[in-house]
């Protein structure tokens, strides 16, 4: 069963979003892990090293996403981790194509469904298969 | 024996009338409020203004003051917010209400490690006294009343408020708003909490204890079930969660032997407008009647003003969508429409681009319009409660207290007789994180399957693709000058005044016989920062921290 390292990052406790992604993952065969509030960009990337994740997903609305997401990429791989890391929340379209150069796998914005979901983790963990 | 309509009139007769043509378009005179002429008439014979106070507190409701159209601001730096309010007020808005940025909910400042990339982001950023003034610069404290939207830094961000206002030349005893400083429903909801919860309560306590002594227009509290809904809660769990925390401080400052009377009248909420219109009205019906009981039966009040509940209102900013962003205006009316008939106190309505970022100026503006449209164009506010006596809203308010009641009774079970342990213990047990978490994922489950639709998202999606409006930018250089400014802050005062302050702050927490608000309010005077306070504190508080749970 593969495993996925959810987690908030930074001072943003809004935390419906993550649990409903939680349970929408797990319902679709994964083993999620969920780190809780307050996380930094190292504790997520030692958690996920720790437990030997096959992905990250982080979620972020406060508008932090810029600053705190590749600080993620760069803690895991400077830990010789290379996994998706998964970015979900209010992301504004401009800021999507940036966070990709930076390294992540996937944004994930208001409105994804279900299915939508489930398809872009498969996606993001086949491409780092 | 007068009728109760015959005790409503005299009540009203008795209050001012704002000037206005009160009739229907048509030239149709209206009443200030229908309903049955005798006591024996079948269905509620109750009139506004009469306990339990199912049609509203007052007996002229909005025939006297219309509701106050209290806009939401904050953004980037104390100047930034500052001129947003005065935008605000000249726009014909009434009321401040101030939305700090993370790093001030949380208690630390902006040169926090952990505050990287949040300083100035969903609301202003107050490091300490310095920014206070900066952000209410110009405005007259003594007309304009101020809610602050704070929870766990609560009653420092108070001190600084009383501080600033003072050397403005206010004195606390004339100083009107609102402190959110609604502990419980952060460890249940909203998830901005720093102390344990007990610790926590304390500072509520000092705080109602502090207000109650020496600054009788000044809520001390704002009970909210507004994040509680936002995280996920369906409507009954909203109110019946955010009436159960109310009786909690309830019980809180009368064991710390306030009488009941010397502060329910001062105590207000928070409900949020979500998009099932009559269900959000018979909330709001049943909110007053429960309140009203349990403070005349169990809790002793004797005051009509302790058992009248008096609420705020905000749009549900979860109802919003992404995509197709103009038809949010039409969601947010609808629901401002519900608080109105419901008879709300005040009203924060949305912008269009909330899904998104916080508002720009243009959609800040048109969403106070649309309040503007219900209060003046579409005569709604001529009479008072004008759905009670509807056989579907009577029988929803009905239904709506009955299942908040079998709520209170879990609870005051869990709690021992006492609703104060009963709540604390349900945060500590998760069960209130649970079911909210429960609500959230059976109401994601019926969008995916298609059985609840929303216009845009999972139907009627033709223009879904549409390019973005233009959204605020909050740019880092908000981030650099606040930094700035708090270094400022730290060179220019008198550190050994800010050591002396800080220590007695130390040493009266620990003592929870002492009020601590006069020791934080000369902690604020000597320019002591947020975090210094907050880490003095926590020193001698400790940490809360959540088990997580999925």
């Amino acid at each position: 069963m593969q495993r996925i390292l959810i987690a908030k990052v930074g001072l943003d406790g809004h935390d419906r979003g993550i649990k409903v992604v939680a349970r929408i993952l797990r319902d679709a065969g994964y083993e999620v892990i969920y780190t809780g509030l307050f996380q930094t960009p190292a504790t997520v990337a030692a958690a996920a090293v720790d437990e030997d994740v096959d992905a990250i997903g982080l979620s972020m609305l406060s508008g932090a996403h810029m600053t705190l997401a590749p600080l993620v990429v760069t803690e895991t791989r400077a830990r010789g981790a290379d996994i998706p890391v998964i970015v979900g929340g209010i992301v504004p379209d401009a800021d999507i194509a940036k966070l990709k150069e930076l390294g992540i796998a996937a944004v994930l914005t208001p409105g994804a469904t279900s299915e939508q979901i489930v398809a872009e983790v498969a996606a993001a963990l086949a491409a780092y298969a | 024996m007068a009728t109760n309509r015959e005790i409503w009139e005299r009540a009203f007769l008795t209050s001012s009338i704002r000037d206005a043509d009160f009739m229907t378009m048509s030239g149709i005179p209206l009443e200030p409020v229908y309903g049955p002429a005798s006591d024996d008439s079948e269905g509620p014979t109750e009139y506004p203004g009469q306990y339990p106070y199912t049609r509203g507190p007052y007996a002229s409701m909005y025939r006297s003051k219309l509701w106050t159209m209290r806009m939401f601001a904050g953004f980037g730096t104390a100047d930034d917010t500052n001129w947003r309010f005065k935008e605000i007020i000249k726009a014909g808005g009434d009321g401040l209400s101030t939305a700090f940025d993370m790093p001030t909910l949380l208690g630390i400042d902006s040169d926090h490690p952990m505050a990287l990339g949040e300083v100035g982001r969903c609301g202003v950023a107050v490091d300490s006294l310095a920014d206070m003034e900066d952000l209410y610069a110009g405005i007259d404290l003594d007309k304009t009343t101020t809610s602050m939207t704070i929870n766990s830094p609560a009653a420092v961000i108070f001190a600084m408020y009383v501080a600033q206002a003072e050397k403005a030349g206010v004195h606390r005893s004339r100083l009107g708003g609102t402190l959110q400083n609604d502990i419980l429903k952060e460890y249940q909801a909203q998830k901005e909490f720093v102390f344990p919860p007990r610790q926590s309560m304390r500072l509520v306590r000092d705080t109602i204890a502090f207000s109650a002594a020496e600054m009788p227009r000044w809520h001390s509290i704002s009970i909210s079930g507004y994040h509680i809904r936002e995280a996920g809660s369906t409507a009954v769990e909203e109110l019946a969660f955010t009436l159960a925390n109310g009786f909690a401080y309830v019980e809180l400052a009368m064991a710390a032997g306030l009488p009941v009377d010397a502060f329910a009248p001062r105590l207000s909420f928070f409900f949020n407008a979500h998009i099932d219109f009559f269900e959000e009205i018979a909330k709001y019906r049943a909110a007053r009647r429960i309140w009203a009981r349990w403070l005349r039966e169990r809790y002793g009040a004797a005051l009509d003003r302790s058992m009248q509940l008096r609420f705020h209102t905000q749009t549900a900013g979860v109802s919003l969508t992404a995509q197709q962003p103009e038809v949010n205006i039409v969601r947010t009316a609808i629901e401002a429409l519900a608080g109105v008939l419901g008879g709300t106190q005040s009203l924060h309505t949305n912008s269009m681009d909330e899904a998104m970022a916080l508002p720009t100026e243009r959609t800040a503006r048109i969403a106070l319009r649309t309040q503007q449209v219900i209060a003046h164009e579409t005569n709604v506010a001529h009479v008072a409660d004008p759905l009670g006596g509807s056989w579907y809203v009577e029988h929803l308010t009905d239904e709506v207290e009955r299942q908040a009641e079998e709520l209170f009774s879990y609870l005051d079970e869990i709690g021992g007789g006492s609703m104060l342990e009963g709540v604390i213990k349900g945060i500590e047990d998760n069960w209130f994180q649970g079911r909210i978490a429960d609500s959230a994922y059976d109401l994601e489950r019926r969008f995916n399957t298609g059985r609840r639709i929303v216009v845009g998202v999972n139907a009627f999606t033709e223009g879904s693709e549409e390019e973005q409006i233009p959204l605020l930018q909050i740019t880092n250089e908000d981030e650099t000058r606040q930094l700035k400014r708090l270094e400022q802050v730290r060179h220019s005062r008198d550190q050994a005044a800010v050591d002396a302050a800080l220590g007695r702050v130390r040493t009266e927490a620990a003592d929870p016989e002492i009020n601590l608000m006069p020791a934080l309010i000369d902690a604020v005077s000597a320019y002591a920062t947020l975090g210094e306070i907050m880490a003095s504190l926590e020193s001698v508080f400790g940490r809360h921290v959540e088990v997580p749970t999925i």
